[in-house]
């Protein structure tokens, strides 16, 4: 075990997955020599050579067009978009064409090996276009995976994980924890299954599920309620596509009840389709509504972050009125 | 900062460029009486070849007219042909190396033709039946082959471009002796994919050659409602890019520039643009009736310019094929496609299975319950599912 922040064990996972694999490829804007504008990609260069670790042209459809290129044709290319936000240009790159690959062709080709990295998510003043959380938009697209790590120790794993399965895979990193988050983490290659949920604590009264960074923000709430005598059982959802509905559906046949929190804003989020499932699957053991803490239906806004964010107040809340139904 | 490849003379008054100031001629090897230019240097080609290019062109005609044929009579859902164009695509194919990939748009089959794609996969395909290498997922004329190193067609215009620069960046870093190829419309480059595929191929240095059919329309919209410059080869200048302009109805000049964009390209690990200048003789699709937006005259000018025609006459003229030889190959590819259409239309829909298939490498819990609960379902209401209710 090593003490490390996210950047360092993402950054560490990269050069493991460079150095076992000598097809991984590592690009994006500003990747290259600089290192990456969070300093992930620090190194790579140096270590693994122009030809693997470099620059592109700062365009994002390129990019996701360059790596489902290098994909198709038998490399593991890791391509990093510089903010989730900036995503969107290459959405038909990744949507019509990463996700369907294997699909359209009856598997006479893939990009399997595709990795998208990408910071995601607010709590830094980062404005409309430095603070998004765009992984609902994803995990309607049957074809992709979708990560996101709550800490160190996660990244590092899951990282290497997304790299290896033959799957694309978009690996949301939130950006507010990179150098926030500071943790124990394994030395050397390791690997965390991806499609599993983690949970984080056991309980028994109420079961309360994040990813991300917001998983530090539910588990401050759920202090809070243990105060006052409530059991929570926290979930750390990990990957959101495909989801362990399994996981999430045997705490809630225990607890009764259900608090899923994310940043994005609400409609269309992807708390909506958990709990559409899990009122399918638990329907008999439910004893309150489930509830949902998000972001507002906005824009994500600068002066008034505080205010958008579902935060520990607004969790607790949701909490306690959870069970007083 | 390095403004090396800049090297800018300087000037104190002001002086604009226009498209004019960039001079780009047409290559035309051969001319329309089968005869070549005095002074062309032909490329290189043998009777094999010629004879082989040809045989594309001969089954590429027949097959799209017969299956367009087939569209019209309600047996496939859609067509498009490649007729007008199949020197573009013949010509370029042909100074390729069966290891080189291509990425195409979707009016490229004489291409996969050419490295072996079978009339009965051809069927296949078009008929969605349960031999197709696509399991039926796709719309008819999407063709792939992994062995015949072309990569299936997809709908969206110019995804393939960028694509193509990640190829052949994948040949140049695996130290495969070997090109990419992308072929696209002059439609498709007026998409963003156009521009970010061809700045990343010259900046991290890619061996691909990008062809582009200008065929004068993308669906009704003629070119100079598409861009303003100096053609698409223009652009390939502005990217740092070897480019050169053909005459795409002429098989030897497209032959040549190939030959030579390819040796250069894996010389020098750069791309090269081709912009092949054709007329689209058919309509869009099957879908679309040109007689909307174009005239029977203008039509019928082009009908001189027939590219197989003009290489016909040029192997008559080197006395490798006679007229004869020519009707009874016409005859002989009739003859296969009409018989392939029947086998391949008695096929089976690929099991109801495949519907899970290869979405991710193996089925998630969610898409195998999703199939457990539609096969309940199938077997309820068997007579509104004909196509997979026998064989579940």
């Amino acid at each position: 075990m090593a003490q490390m922040n996210m950047l360092h064990a993402i950054n560490e996972a990269l050069s493991i997955a460079m150095k076992a694999d000598e097809r991984m490829v590592v690009f994006g804007e500003d990747v290259g020599h600089f290192g990456g504008v969070f300093r992930a990609t620090s190194g790579l260069q140096e270590q693994f050579g122009r030809d693997r670790c470099f620059n592109t042209p700062l365009t994002e459809q390129g990019i996701a067009g360059f790596a489902n290129g290098l994909a198709s044709h038998g490399m593991t290319p890791v391509a990093e978009i510089q903010f989730a936000d900036y995503i969107f240009p290459a959405f038909d790159q990744i949507v019509n064409e990463s996700a369907k690959f294997r699909y359209r062709s009856g598997n006479e080709f893939n990009v399997g090996g595709l990795t998208f990295r990408t910071p995601y998510g607010g709590g830094i003043a980062g404005g409309h276009y430095h603070s998004q959380s765009p992984e609902a938009y994803f995990t309607q697209t049957p074809g992709l995976k979708v990560v996101v790590p709550r800490n160190p120790e996660q990244a590092k794993g899951l990282l290497l994980a997304a790299i290896r399965d033959p799957n694309p895979v978009i690996f949301f990193e939130p950006k507010r924890l990179y150098r926030a988050s500071v943790g124990e983490v394994p030395e050397g290659d390791y690997e965390i299954e991806l499609g599993k949920a983690d949970v984080v604590k056991q309980g028994t009264d109420i079961t309360v599920l994040a990813w991300g960074a917001q998983m530090e923000i539910v588990e401050k709430s759920c202090e809070m309620a243990e105060k006052e005598g409530i059991s929570c059982e926290i979930i750390d959802l990990r990957t959101l596509s495909p989801w362990d509905i399994d996981t999430v559906a045997a705490s809630v046949k225990k607890t009764g009840r259900l608090v899923i929190n994310h940043e994005a804003p609400l409609t269309g989020g992807f708390a909506g389709e958990i709990a559409a499932t899990i009122q399918q699957e638990c329907f008999l053991y439910l004893e309150s509504p489930i509830s949902r803490v998000c972001g507002l239906d906005t824009p994500y806004p600068l002066v008034h972050e505080k205010e958008y964010m579902p935060d520990e107040l607004k969790t607790y809340e949701a909490i306690k009125a959870t069970m007083a139904f | 900062m390095s403004n090396a490849t800049l090297n800018n003379e300087t000037v104190h008054r002001v002086s604009f460029l226009d498209k004019a100031s960039l001079h780009i001629p047409i290559l035309r090897v051969l001319q329309a009486d089968g005869t070549t230019y005095e002074n062309a240097v032909l490329p290189v080609i043998d009777k094999d070849i010629a004879n082989k290019i040809y045989d594309t062109c001969v089954f590429t005609r027949v097959l799209d007219e017969r299956m367009l044929g087939a569209q019209r009579q309600g047996r496939i859902s859609f067509y498009m042909t490649c007729t007008g164009e199949e020197a573009a695509i013949v010509g370029s194919v042909a100074a390729l190396d069966q290891n080189d990939v291509i990425l195409a748009q979707y009016r490229e089959h004489a291409a996969i033709r050419y490295r072996g794609f079978s009339t009965e996969q051809f069927m296949n395909q078009m008929f969605s039946n349960e031999k197709d290498l696509g399991k039926g997922r796709q719309m008819p004329i999407h063709y792939g082959s992994q062995a015949l190193n072309y990569h299936t067609i997809s709908s969206p215009l110019a995804t393939q471009i960028p694509q193509a620069s990640g190829v052949a960046y994948a040949q140049k870093l695996k130290g495969e002796r070997n090109v990419t190829v992308c072929y696209f419309g002059e439609g498709a480059a007026s998409e963003g994919d156009f521009h970010a595929g061809l700045n990343m191929a010259a900046v991290l240095k890619a061996p691909v050659i990008f062809f582009c059919r200008n065929n004068g329309y993308a669906i009704s919209t003629p070119t100079d409602e598409q861009f303003a410059g100096n053609g698409i080869a223009s652009r390939g200048v502005g990217y740092g890019m070897h480019t050169i302009r053909v005459d795409g109805n002429d098989m030897l000049a497209v032959l040549a520039a190939t030959q030579q964009a390819r040796a250069y390209a894996l010389e020098h690990n750069a791309p090269v643009l081709i912009e092949a200048m054709t007329y689209r003789l058919g309509a869009h699709s099957s879908s679309d009736d040109p007689s909307g937006y174009r005239s029977k005259d203008e039509e019928a000018k082009w009908q001189l310019h027939d590219p197989v025609k003009r290489f016909k006459l040029w192997l008559i003229n080197k006395g490798w094929l006679t007229e004869e030889e020519d009707a009874k190959a016409h005859e002989r590819y009739r003859e296969e496609v009409l018989a392939a259409v029947k086998v391949a239309e008695k096929l089976p829909v690929p099991h109801l299975d495949e519907i899970i298939e290869d979405v991710y490498d193996k089925p998630t819990p969610v898409l195998n319950k999703q199939l457990k609960e539609l096969k309940q379902h199938i077997k309820k209401y068997p007579k509104a599912y004909p196509k997979s209710a026998g064989r579940i």
